[in-house]
């Protein structure tokens, strides 16, 4: 039963809540102090804040509070503090041409940096973090074997607008025909160009009768000896370095039914400082020319 | 106050409960009354092509939000990464939303274009292929499972319901249109009629048919790619 009467614990000095259950009493201990107060700094702190910023719906839209404060308007100044603290360094990047960029020390210093950070976030998922490229048709960019040639002006043209994207009309094109699904060559002409291939890069023997083929077929591209075109995108054939694989079967593959491998443009995400700087970049991993 | 007074009269309980509840539902419902001031007026953004639409469905059901998060924050770091932050237009036909909260795998909210079919094929199926610190877990299932289409003008119907501008056209068409999307051919003049920026093409390197794979790489290529913000005012929609 409930009791009416305040009622005071002898042993502890506590008011008792007054309900009893056979003959044990409850203690109304009160709330810590300091956590009492602790709770109405928060609600003042909760009032204070939604009359400085934006908080409450209205039927116009919100109160947007005394401060003025809009995190679209806070991102803003924070990029445009960024790009004040770099213009210093983002001009002198874009107006000065790659080829003076690699012979200023502070410079390239600036464009390493900053071109590996955009290698990082924007390259490295398909060419790997180090640049060693990925099989099956990723090539490796520290090495001097330039599928789309090695020169500042060659990577800066491949970044800009990408390879074989249909979403940029300058990307570099280029299509190797299916000359075994096309009907082209038979699939033993196609076995016998796929050895005299692989004897290019001394991997096997060499077989006559595909290299009769690849006379009258691929040297328009990969060049009489093979060495291919950096202006057609023709890979070269003899250095034993394979963006489809370096097998027989691989090989095979290739000729019969290629596959063109595809870069998007970065134009469109990149700004022309970022793109020179990546580029400068990836000249600078050992393959440049 | 003394809660006896609640404790010993069950209508004075009664309505501080209800008073209270009511105060919880108001604060999750009044902001929906003001969507129309959320949304800002963009140029661009459209309902997903039925090919998208397939693709964002299993992009759902694998549960890919767990991990990737499609909203770009206010936060220069994250436009420094992702791109523009993520407006609520964006979002506006997406039902549900993606926007995540959880960040295991990079944002995707702005991931269309950025990598090419074929990377996305092979990512999907082995990550750790392309990108060897990954800990995304393989897909390859996708690849080898035919997508069943045969309902997806009904998915659109029933996003129609819910506001989403879908035509009657774009319900009658549904099916080419997402054959002609997937494979490349077919009239693909309307379908980039109806959805203007979709990516066209066969996504999962096999043209002879429609998988799973083709749905979701053609989902994460138009992802983010609608708004052109050479042309975006951002002052009027500062919040």
């Amino acid at each position: 039963m409930m009791a009416q009467e305040k009622e005071v614990d002898a042993l502890t000095g506590t008011e008792t809540t007054g309900h009893e259950w056979d003959g044990i009493r409850e203690l109304n201990t009160p709330l810590p102090k300091w956590w009492l107060w602790v709770f109405y700094v928060t609600i003042v702190f909760a009032v204070v804040y939604t009359i400085l910023y934006p908080a409450w719906p209205w039927f116009n839209g919100y109160t947007h509070g005394i401060l003025g404060y809009s995190s679209r308007a806070a991102v803003r100044d924070r990029i445009d503090e960024m790009a004040a603290s770099r213009a210093h360094w983002v001009e002198q990047i874009e107006t000065t041409p790659m080829s003076e960029i690699v012979n200023d020390p502070d410079l390239l210093q600036i464009a390493t940096v900053g071109g590996r950070a955009v290698f990082a976030n924007n390259c490295a998922p398909c060419h790997g973090t180090g640049a060693t490229g990925r099989p099956g048709g990723y090539p490796a960019l520290v090495d001097d074997d330039w599928i789309w040639g090695g020169t500042l002006d060659a990577i800066h043209t491949t970044v800009m607008h990408g390879i074989r994207n249909g979403a940029d009309p300058e990307a570099r094109m280029s299509e190797m025909p299916a000359f075994g699904a096309d009907g082209i060559l038979t699939p033993q002409q196609v076995s016998a160009v796929a050895e005299h291939v692989l004897a290019l890069s001394g991997a096997g023997p060499d077989n006559e009768e595909g290299a009769q083929i690849f006379a009258e077929n691929c040297v328009a591209c990969h060049g009489e000896l093979g060495r291919g075109n950096n202006e057609l995108g023709a890979p070269n054939l003899t250095d034993q370095i394979w963006l489809y694989g370096g097998t027989k079967a691989d090989i095979v593959h290739q000729v019969t039914k290629p596959r063109q491998g595809v870069m998007p443009a970065w134009n469109t995400r990149l700004s022309d400082a970022e793109i020179k700087q990546v580029t400068v970049y990836v000249h600078s991993l050992g393959g440049g020319q | 106050m003394k809660h006896e007074l609640f404790e010993r009269n069950v209508i004075i309980l009664s309505v501080a409960v209800l008073i209270t509840v009511a105060i919880g539902g108001l604060v999750q419902l009044v902001p929906l009354f003001t969507m129309e001031q959320t949304i800002e007026q963009v140029e661009g953004v459209r309902p997903y092509s039925p090919l998208e639409l397939a693709g964002r469905n299993i992009y759902v059901r694998e549960g890919c939000y767990l991990c990737h998060s499609q909203m770009i924050r206010t936060f220069r770091d994250e436009d420094e990464r992702y791109g523009h932050y993520s407006l609520a237009a964006e979002s506006m036909y997406d039902h549900p939303f993606q926007w995540g909260s959880k960040r295991t795998g990079p944002d995707l909210a702005r991931v269309g274009g950025k990598y090419s079919n074929d990377w996305h094929a092979l990512h999907l199926q082995d990550p750790r292929a392309v990108v060897p610190e990954s800990v995304m877990p393989p897909y390859a299932h996708l690849a080898t499972t035919e997508l069943k289409f045969g309902d997806v003008a009904q998915h659109m119907q029933t996003l129609r319901t819910v506001g989403v501008p879908y035509t009657d056209a774009d319900i009658a068409e549904a099916k080419s249109d997402l054959k002609a999307q997937a494979v490349g051919d077919g009239d693909t003049a309307a379908l980039l009629e109806r959805y203007p920026k979709a990516v066209v093409g066969d996504f999962d390197g096999d043209p002879s048919r429609v998988t799973e794979m083709d749905a979701v790489i053609a989902y994460l290529q138009m992802l983010g790619t609608l708004v052109d913000f050479s042309q975006y005012k951002a002052e009027p929609s500062f919040r």
